[in-house]
């Protein structure tokens, strides 16, 4: 049989050969379908207050501009940034020692004052988280910064997909008619993970 | 430089110059030049950011002062 080491030599050769076109090939595959791909993105917001609402609005309305799929799934506290009205959203100073307390008004030297008051007194004064949101306010839009409504309505218009937490709607006791008619679906865990598997960018805010 | 249109986004902060260039540039047609002139100095990098995503051309992005002057040609 003085035909077999020809043959394992042919063998060789092809396999060698499949397998370096096969890498050339599958690289020009994989960069063409990279650049194609739509990114996309899902967020699960779990955070209820005025401070809290800006980085998953931020970020799933700009990306919704940058022509991104982007799905944002509000769950526990969360659920507060899909009610129809937001103006009863808050920020709290109280035991969050990285927010700066300064006045949006008066002479620059004043501005610059950061008035630390101390826990307990925060705490015993009637009506200090409602004080601080007021100055909050007044600070955003001195500053140019979006309202937390308009920021939604932007990703509402980029397509973003809003999703409620069913379980969490049920354990705080809300109804679908509280929250914003843009919210499609209600969902829970299960649903969200596979969106999550396939997102090119997933983040818990 | 020629423009079709102007967007004032003086005064307005992230994400906002690049949420209202998206959609002034939404109502354009292909090929026309948006002009954006904005104060937020963050604008500079995130328009440079924004038009390579999107794949509209960004023409120019000058700084004159306190304002950052932008053309981006529409895909």
């Amino acid at each position: 049989m003085g035909a077999t080491p020809d043959t394992d030599v042919i063998d060789a050769l092809i396999r060698q050969r499949v397998d370096e076109i096969l890498s050339q090939k599958l690289e020009e595959k994989l960069a063409e379908l990279k650049a194609n791909k739509t990114p996309s993105m899902t967020i699960i917001a779990t955070k209820g207050t005025l401070d809290w609402a800006y980085p998953p609005f931020i970020l799933a309305s700009t990306a919704g501009a940058l022509g991104w799929d982007v799905s944002v799934f509000f769950t526990f506290y969360g659920l507060q940034l899909l009610r129809k009205d937001l103006s009863d959203l808050k920020i709290s100073p109280l035991g969050n020692p990285g927010m700066p307390m300064k006045m949006p008004f008066g002479p620059g030297w004043f501005k610059g004052i950061n008035w630390n008051i101390p826990n307990a007194v925060q705490a015993i004064i009637p009506g200090f988280e409602s004080f601080a949101t007021t100055l909050m306010k007044q600070t955003i839009h001195n500053n140019g910064v979006a309202g937390v409504e308009e920021l939604r309505d932007a990703c509402v218009e980029g397509g973003v997909n809003l999703i409620g937490c069913q379980m969490t709607v049920d354990l705080f006791g809300f109804t679908h008619e509280d929250f914003i008619p843009e919210v499609k679906e209600y969902c829970g865990a299960a649903t969200f993970l596979p969106m999550a598997k396939d997102a090119d960018v997933t983040l818990f805010i | 430089m020629d423009f079709d249109k102007e967007l004032d986004a003086r005064g307005l902060n992230c994400p906002l110059p690049i949420l209202k260039s998206k959609k002034s540039l939404t109502d354009m047609s292909s090929g026309q030049v948006l002009k954006i002139v904005s104060t937020d100095p963050g604008s500079v990098k995130d328009m440079q950011a924004f038009c390579k995503q999107t794949g509209n051309e960004l023409l120019s992005s000058v700084e004159e002062g306190k304002t950052y002057v932008f053309f981006v040609r529409k895909k």
